[in-house]
């Protein structure tokens, strides 16, 4: 039983070099957006929020559930960040666990972190985002709606977060593998994985909504009080 | 303000206690199998017990080694630790406060500055 993860990120060498660099670029391109785009969504007080967030969604992609025999998953962070943080924030924490990830922990290739970063950090994110922008105009912006949110949100951004992967390997994966294939396992596998994500956003976010709703980005527009300094937001913009 | 600076506090510091807990032991309990990215590339290869490709033909065929494989915290275990549980927890306290230390300082850096934001007016 003791977790003796080998990799749990894209290695280097499934995706060739052309298509792994084109990714990098691309992932620092948003990520640069998102580090100024971040800012209206951080004060002095949510700062350290933001660093805790990213912290705890580190310590959670440590922790292997199983999926089926053979067979686990961890957390992405992708819909948990964005209804905590907001999608600039959020991208730019699961970014940041990935590269810590990457370069004290061995996990996920150097050459692969441009696509780890672009699945997860970006495309999971900002799905999720869109999810929750969408979701929230139906499910009331209360604790239970934001709960419910959470668990589609978790499903979907997780299964389209792996089939951003299948895109990279149809366009630069080294082997051959039927792409109808290795699409259906990897949805297949992701939809579980997300089920997990979902248990463990919705919790979180449950805890989180009860104690400091004042800290939840999707519940702002509940508690118009509770926006952060509006009057400063728009002297920035 | 004072009372909401400490609940403040309070908070971040429970958070981040938890965390540590999480990578620190209950890291210690998880699935040892592979996730669903390696499982779904390793499908129609055998592995042997090195983890290493030992035959067949998968997508991660051609994956290579990472190029720090042999650092200190490589793979989530701390180097010249033999017990296990404690090599793993550790590298998971490193990790959390590694990523909270960055994190933090970097949006502390990026955060919004003003005559409001000290004050946290409304909030």
């Amino acid at each position: 039983m003791h977790a003796d993860v080998v990799a749990m990120h894209i290695s280097n060498g499934i995706i060739g070099v052309p298509v792994s660099a084109l990714a990098a670029v691309l992932a620092a391109a948003v990520l640069a957006i998102c580090l100024v785009k971040a800012r209206a969504d951080l004060d002095d007080r949510l700062a350290p929020m933001a660093g805790l967030v990213a912290a705890f969604i580190f310590a959670v992609q440590m922790l292997n559930f199983p999926v089926l025999p053979g067979v686990s998953g961890h957390l992405l962070g992708g819909a948990l960040a964005v209804m905590l943080v907001g999608p600039w924030v959020g991208s730019l924490c699961v970014a940041l666990v990935l590269t810590v990830q990457a370069l004290l922990f061995a996990d996920g290739g150097l050459t692969a972190l441009g696509l780890n970063i672009l699945n997860m950090g970006i495309v999971g994110t900002f799905v999720a985002y869109g999810l929750v922008v969408v979701l929230l105009k139906v499910v009331p912006r209360t604790n239970a709606g934001i709960v419910t949110t959470a668990w589609i949100v978790s499903v979907i951004s997780v299964v389209v977060a792996s089939q951003a992967f299948v895109l990279e390997y149809a366009l630069g994966g080294t082997t051959s593998i039927s792409l109808t294939t290795i699409s259906g396992t990897m949805a297949g596998f992701h939809f579980l994985i997300g089920a997990g994500e979902a248990v463990i956003t919705a919790i979180t976010l449950g805890t989180v909504a009860k104690v400091r709703p004042d800290l939840v980005y999707a519940l702002r527009g509940r508690q118009q009080s509770l926006v952060i300094a509006t009057p400063i937001t728009d002297r920035a913009a | 303000m004072s009372a909401r600076r400490t609940k403040h506090i309070a908070f971040l510091v429970g958070g981040l206690l938890v965390s540590l807990l999480l990578a620190g032991v209950v890291s210690n309990f998880t699935s040892s199998s592979p996730d669903g990215l390696d499982s779904a590339t390793l499908d129609g290869c055998s592995v042997n017990s090195e983890d290493e490709i030992a035959s067949g033909d998968c997508a991660a065929t051609k994956a290579e080694d990472h190029e720090l494989a042999g650092g200190p915290l490589a793979g989530y275990a701390v180097k010249g630790i033999d017990n296990e549980f404690v090599a793993t927890g550790l590298s998971g306290v490193i990790g959390v406060l590694v990523v909270f230390a960055i994190g933090g300082g970097l949006f502390w850096l990026v955060r919004r500055r003003g005559a409001g934001a000290a004050d946290s007016p409304g909030a």
